[in-house]
C-alpha cells in the first residue's frame, strides 16, 4: 500500500538538505550489549528534576525506578538494568555542552533481571482515559523526538483543549538521522498500537502519521501494517522532504495548514504532536509492561568507522555505544548529539546517552571552514527561514543590544533551525547570534523582574512604614482627644496615679 | 575522548561572497567583448584603470580604518563596482575622469560609510554621478558604433590609450570626426526639436529597438543576467521590477501617443536599462531586501528612468534613478517586513 499526498499546507522557506541517510539504513537496528555501568541522569526531561529514591549500595532491578518525578512537570527514571548503585554525583551530560548534573550510577551485574510484573494490566481500552494518562506517567515516557517533553503532562496539558487531531511524527528531517525511519520499518504495528493508547486517553478519533518522501520503506511498512490493523481512523500521509518540516510547529502547519501562534502550542490549533518512537514507548508500556529504559539511536557522520542505527540502554555512555559500533575514524573533531543543524557539541563521550539522543554525530575537522564577511543583505537568510523572520534585521539588532527591535522582529519565534547559516555567502554564524541574543533578552527580562519585585517589596515597605505611621498620629490623638473629653478631674487623676508609682519607686 | 566544541549548525554555507562576486564579473563578460567590439578598445583601458583605483581605494581605506585589507581586497566587490563604472562611462574617457569616478565610489560612496555591506547608495553609481556632473562633456563623448553604414571612423589601439592618458586625439582627428551622440540623445534632441519618433529612428545610429551596437551589449547583458538568475545569484524581483516600471508608463505614452514617445523597446534597449536592471540595481547591499520589497525597489527604478529620459534633463536616468531608490530602501524595508509564522497578521504592519 502506497501513502497518498494529501492537501498540504505550505512552509515558508526551508532547505532541501542532503540526507546522508543510507549509511546507517542499510543493516537493522542492532542491540548494544549491556555496559559495565551506567550513568542516569536525574534530568532527562524538561521540567523540574526527578528525586533519586535509591541510596548508594542499593540493589536495583531492570525496571525499577529509581528517580521519582518532583514537581508539576517531570517523569520517573527507571534502572536500565540490574546491579548495585555505586555512586549519585555529578557527571557529564549532553544538555549545555556536556556540563555537569546529578547522575545515578549504576554497576551491573550483568544479570539483567527485572522487577516483578504486578499483574496483567487487562485491556487498556477498558481503562477511563485519566487512569490511562496516570499509567503513561510512571512509565517514564518523554518526546523522543528530542524536546523530551513529559508525555503524561503534554496529554494532560492537551485534554484541556479542543483537540481534533493526534499527528504522530515520522519526519525527522536533520540530515543523519535516521533512527525513526528505522523504528517504523520495523516496528510499524508497534507505533500504531501506541497511536491507539493515545487516542483513546484523549478520546479522540483522527489521527495522522505523517512520514517524508523519501522514506519509502518506512511508508511501504506502516501502510501494511495500517492494512492488517484496519483502523481508519488512522491515516498515513505523505509529506515532502524538506528542512524543517520536522519541527512541531512547522509539521502542524504543513500537514493542516493551520499556523501555530507565536507562544503558543500546536494544541491551540486542535493538534497534538507526538513523535513516532514516543507512541512505541507508550504502547510497550502499556501492552508489554517495559518503561522507558532503552532507545533507537543513530551513530553516524564521516567520524564514525560504521554508520548503524543501534538500540541501547539509557544510560550507556556514548563512548560504549561508540565502541560497539566500531569505533571513531581517524581526524574525528566534533562531537554531537542530535543532528548537524540543531545537535549540541559535547567535549566529551563521557556522557551517557539519554532519553533525548536520537542521533550520536561525530564529523571531521575539515568539515567546517568559512571566513565571517560582512553582512550584504542579499537576503537569502530571509528567503529560507520557515519563520518567515528576517535573520539579517535581526543579526543587526542583536548585534546592537536592541532588546525592543529583537522582539519587534520576532528573535523569540526562531527555532534555531540553523537555515539562515547555510546560505550566507558572508558566513555568518547567524543562528549562534540568536541563540546568544534570547539568552541575553531572558537575562534582561530576569533582570527586570528582579527590579521589579524589589521596587514592589520598597514600595511596599514605605506604604507600611506610611500606614504604621497615620496609625500612630491616629491613636494619639484619640488619646488626647479622649483626655480633654474626660476634663481636669481625669488629669488630676492621672497625676496623682503617676505621683504614687514614683513614691512606690 | 575529549572533542572541540562548537555551536550548531555544523554544516556551513557553500556560498562565499568572492564567488558570487566572481560570477557576477563572469557573466559581465560577453557584454564587455561585445563593448570592445563595436566601441573599440577604449573599454579595456577605463576597467584598468578603474580596477586599479578601485583597489587601490579598498586597500588605501581598509589601512586607514585599521582592518586588514586583504579581506576588502580577496572579495572582489571592488572589482565589480570597477567593471560597472567601466560599462557606464564612454569608451573613451581621461583617465582622470574615470579615476576619480573609481575613488569617489569606493573611498566615500562605500568606505565612509562603513564599508561593505553598509553602503546606503550603489558605489558605482554615485562615482558614476560625481563624474557626470564634474565632467559632463567628457561623458557625453561616445564615439560611434561599429556599423557597416556609418561613416566609421577607427581609433587604433594606441590612439585609443593616448587618449584614456592625456584626453587629447591626434591631430588629424578632430572630435566631431569620432564621436556621436547617444541613441538617447539623439532621441531626447530630437523630441525637443519638435520631430517625431520615426523621423528621429532614421538616424543610422539608431538599431532595430534601440541604438545600434548598444542594443547587442544589451542583449549579451541580458545573457550574463539571465545566467545569474539560473545561478540563483540574482533573484527575479528587482529585474522584473525595473522592467515593469519602466515599460509599463513606456507603453502607455507609446499608446497615447507614438509620435513623440519613443517605443517601449527603444526604453528597454537603450542606455543602461539591462545593465541596471540586472547588474546594477541587483546590488544587494544597497537594494530592499524582501522580495516584495525588491518588487517596489525596482519598480521604483523603472519609473524613475522614464520619468527622467522623458521630462528630465538627461538622457538616461539610470544612476539617478537607483540613487533615489536607495534612499528609500529603508522605508520600503519597514512597509514590506514580511508576515511572521504564528503572529497576528493585522498586527505585523510597522509601528
Amino acid at each position: 500500500m502506497t501513502a497518498p499526498t494529501y492537501d498540504l499546507g505550505k512552509l515558508h522557506g526551508g532547505l532541501r538538505l542532503p540526507g546522508h541517510k543510507s549509511a546507517s539504513t542499510t543493516a537493522a537496528i542492532r542491540d548494544v550489549p549491556i555496559p559495565s555501568q551506567l550513568v542516569l541522569p536525574i534530568t532527562q526531561h524538561v521540567g523540574d528534576p526527578a528525586q533519586p529514591v535509591v541510596g548508594t549500595g542499593d540493589r536495583v532491578l531492570k525496571g525499577q525506578v529509581i528517580a521519582e518525578p518532583d514537581g508539576t512537570l517531570g517523569a520517573p527514571v527507571h534502572a536500565s538494568s540490574s546491579g548495585k548503585v555505586i555512586a549519585i554525583e555529578p557527571w557529564p551530560v549532553s544538555r549545555r555542552y556536556g556540563d555537569n548534573a546529578p547522575c545515578i550510577i549504576i554497576e551491573c551485574d550483568g544479570e539483567d533481571r527485572a522487577v516483578e510484573n504486578d499483574g496483567r494490566w487487562g485491556d487498556f481500552l477498558s481503562l477511563q482515559p485519566a487512569d490511562l494518562l496516570l499509567r503513561i506517567l510512571d512509565g517514564g515516557i518523554v518526546g523522543l523526538g528530542g524536546a523530551v517533553f513529559p508525555t503524561a503532562q503534554k496529554l494532560m496539558q492537551a485534554r484541556t483543549c479542543k483537540i481534533e487531531t493526534l499527528l504522530l511524527n515520522g519526519v525527522e528531517c536533520e540530515p543523519y538521522i535516521s533512527c525513526d525511519d528505522m523504528l517504523m520499518r520495523e516496528r510499524a504495528a508497534e507505533i500504531l498500537g501506541g497511536a491507539q493508547i493515545l487516542m483513546h486517553a484523549m478520546q479522540i478519533e483522527s489521527c495522522y502519521i505523517a512520514v517524508e518522501s523519501d522514506k519509502p520503506d518506512a511508508l511501504h511498512s506502516l501502510g501494511d501494517a495500517l492494512a492488517e490493523l484496519g483502523d481508519d481512523r488512522l491515516v498515513l500521509k505523505q509529506v515532502p522532504t524538506i528542512y524543517p518540516s520536522g519541527g512541531e510547529d512547522q509539521l502542524v502547519q504543513l500537514v493542516t495548514n493551520r499556523e501555530v501562534p507565536s507562544g503558543g502550542l500546536p494544541t491551540d490549533v486542535g493538534c497534538l504532536v507526538q513523535n513516532v518512537g514516543t507512541a512505541a514507548a507508550v504502547n510497550d508500556w502499556i501492552i508489554k509492561h517495559e518503561p522507558l529504559i532503552s532507545r533507537v539511536t543513530t551513530v553516524a557522520g564521516d567520524g564514525i568507522a560504521n554508520p548503524m542505527n543501534v538500540r541501547a540502554r539509557i544510560g550507556t555512555t556514548i563512548a560504549d555505544v561508540v565502541k560497539f559500533t566500531g569505533g571513531y575514524a581517524e581526524q574525528a573533531d566534533h562531537l554531537i548529539i542530535g543532528g548537524p543543524m540543531t545537535g549540541k557539541s559535547m567535549s566529551t563521550d563521557r556522557v551517557p546517552l539519554v532519553k533525548a539522543t536520537n542521533s550520536i554525530l561525530v564529523v571531521l575537522k575539515t568539515s567546517f571552514q568559512g571566513n565571517e564577511l560582512a553582512c550584504i543583505r542579499c537576503g537569502d537568510c530571509a528567503s529560507v527561514c520557515p519563520i518567515q523572520l528576517l535573520p539579517q534585521q535581526l543579526f543587526w539588532y542583536a548585534r546592537a543590544d536592541d532588546e525592543v527591535k529583537l522582539r519587534e522582529f520576532g528573535l523569540i519565534d526562531c527555532i534555531e533551525c540553523g537555515c539562515c547559516d547555510l546560505v550566507c555567502p558572508s558566513h555568518i554564524p547567524l543562528t549562534a547570534n540568536f541563540q546568544i541574543a534570547k539568552g541575553r533578552i531572558q537575562e534582561l527580562a530576569d533582570e527586570k523582574g528582579r527590579a521589579e519585585r524589589a521596587r514592589r517589596r520598597f514600595e511596599a515597605r514605605n506604604e507600611r512604614l506610611e500606614q504604621e505611621k497615620q496609625n500612630r498620629e491616629a491613636e494619639l490623638a484619640r488619646q488626647k482627644n479622649s483626655a480633654k473629653q474626660a476634663g481636669p478631674a481625669a488629669i488630676a487623676e492621672i497625676l496623682k496615679r503617676k505621683q504614687q508609682q514614683r513614691e512606690d519607686d | 575522548m575529549d572533542f572541540a566544541r562548537r555551536p550548531s549548525p555544523y554544516w556551513s554555507a557553500r556560498v562565499a561572497v568572492p564567488s558570487l562576486m566572481l560570477q557576477v564579473l563572469a557573466a559581465l563578460i560577453p557584454a564587455a567583448i561585445a563593448h570592445v567590439w563595436f566601441f573599440g578598445p577604449g573599454f579595456i583601458f577605463n576597467l584598468l584603470v578603474a580596477s586599479i583605483f578601485a583597489v587601490g581605494g579598498e586597500w588605501l581605506m581598509m589601512v586607514l580604518r585599521k582592518r586588514p585589507p586583504e579581506v576588502a581586497l580577496t572579495d572582489y566587490t571592488a572589482l565589480v563596482t570597477a567593471a560597472l563604472l567601466a560599462f557606464a562611462v564612454p569608451s573613451l574617457t581621461p583617465w582622470w575622469v574615470t579615476a576619480t569616478g573609481a575613488l569617489f565610489a569606493i573611498v566615500v560612496a562605500k568606505h565612509l560609510y562603513g564599508g561593505l555591506g553598509f553602503n546606503i547608495f550603489n558605489p558605482a553609481m554615485a562615482g558614476y554621478v560625481v563624474i557626470l556632473i564634474a565632467f559632463p562633456m567628457h561623458l557625453n563623448l561616445w564615439i560611434a558604433p561599429r556599423m557597416g553604414d556609418i561613416d566609421y571612423q577607427y581609433l587604433t589601439v594606441l590612439q585609443t590609450l593616448k587618449y584614456t592618458l592625456t584626453g587629447s586625439l591626434p591631430d588629424v582627428l578632430g572630435f566631431d570626426a569620432v564621436s556621436r551622440a547617444t541613441p538617447l540623445d539623439v532621441m531626447k534632441s530630437g523630441l525637443n526639436g519638435m520631430r517625431t519618433v520615426s523621423e528621429i529612428r532614421a538616424n543610422p545610429i539608431m538599431g532595430d529597438f534601440g541604438g545600434r551596437g548598444w542594443e547587442w551589449i544589451g542583449n549579451f547583458l541580458a545573457i550574463g543576467g539571465f545566467w545569474l538568475l539560473i545561478k540563483k545569484i540574482i533573484r527575479w524581483h528587482i529585474p522584473v521590477g525595473v522592467g515593469v516600471g519602466l515599460m509599463l508608463p513606456a507603453t502607455i505614452m507609446y499608446l497615447v501617443d507614438p509620435g513623440s514617445h519613443p517605443s517601449p523597446g527603444f526604453h528597454l534597449f537603450s542606455g543602461a536599462t539591462i545593465l541596471c536592471a540586472f547588474f546594477i540595481a541587483t546590488d544587494p547591499v544597497s537594494a530592499a531586501t524582501s522580495p516584495k520589497g525588491r518588487l517596489v525597489f525596482g519598480f521604483g527604478i523603472g519609473i524613475l528612468i522614464f520619468c527622467i529620459r522623458t521630462w528630465g534633463s538627461y538622457a538616461d536616468g539610470v544612476a539617478f534613478a537607483v540613487l533615489i531608490m536607495n534612499m528609500a530602501v529603508p522605508a520600503i524595508d519597514l512597509v514590506t517586513r514580511p508576515h511572521i509564522v504564528g503572529h497576528d497578521r493585522k498586527r505585523t504592519k510597522p509601528s
